[in-house]
């Protein structure tokens, strides 16, 4: 399971539409399957149908989360216009191990579909998804 | 030869200096082609892992391509 606040999940749907027709792309921290820290990435193909974090944003975000005592625990992308399942490049540049792949579709932009899975060796499975919202 | 890979303390069996193309063997680092590599905090070309060389007490931190598509 990955848990994700409710507040990092608004604001990763937000980095989805205000990129929208691209892709987006960004990583998620924390620990524990619990998601703490949210860092929107460059994605340097700056397509509608691809994306690539650039490396120098990538070892920035890796020293932080590491100075932070995070681990990485999910890499997002959008997918502007299909739904929120993982593409044979999805599946075929899933490098990073230990880690979920959120995808959010924007095929309904008015209502955005978030996804997670873990991809390993080709293999997909699905990750369940449990938003926290704050108490009061 | 002692060196910082990833934030953590590691030893490698080479005397003097080991090429980065050598490392990643060394340390086992599957689908290599697919890894970028930072050097004491330069980013390394592809092309240049032959010849980039580690040395005692050097920072070497590398990670994966994180990259997708839609289609």
């Amino acid at each position: 399971m990955l848990e994700i606040p409710e507040k990092i999940r608004e604001a990763v749907v937000a980095h989805a539409q205000s990129g929208f027709p691209l892709e987006v792309c960004g990583i998620l921290g924390g620990n524990d399957g619990t998601v703490a820290s949210h860092y929107p990435m460059t994605n340097t193909d700056a397509s509608n149908e691809h994306f690539m974090m650039e490396p120098k944003e990538q070892f920035a975000v890796v020293k932080a989360l590491r100075a932070g005592g995070e681990q990485m625990l999910a890499i997002y992308h959008s997918h502007p216009e299909s739904p929120a399942r993982p593409s044979p490049e999805d599946i075929r540049l899933a490098l990073t191990p230990n880690v979920c792949h959120l995808i959010v579709s924007l095929s309904d932009r008015d209502n955005p579909v978030a996804k997670a899975f873990r991809i390993s060796d080709g293999a997909v499975e699905p990750v369940e998804l449990k938003f926290l919202h704050p108490t009061i | 030869m002692n060196l910082t890979v990833n934030g953590k303390p590691a030893s490698i069996a080479a005397d003097d200096a080991i090429s980065v193309s050598n490392l990643l063997e060394t340390l086992q680092v599957a689908q290599r082609e697919y890894v970028t590599v930072e050097l004491n905090g330069d980013i390394l070309d592809r092309d240049g892992f032959d010849a980039a060389t580690v040395r005692d007490g050097d920072t070497v931190e590398f990670l994966y391509f994180m990259g997708g598509g839609s289609l």
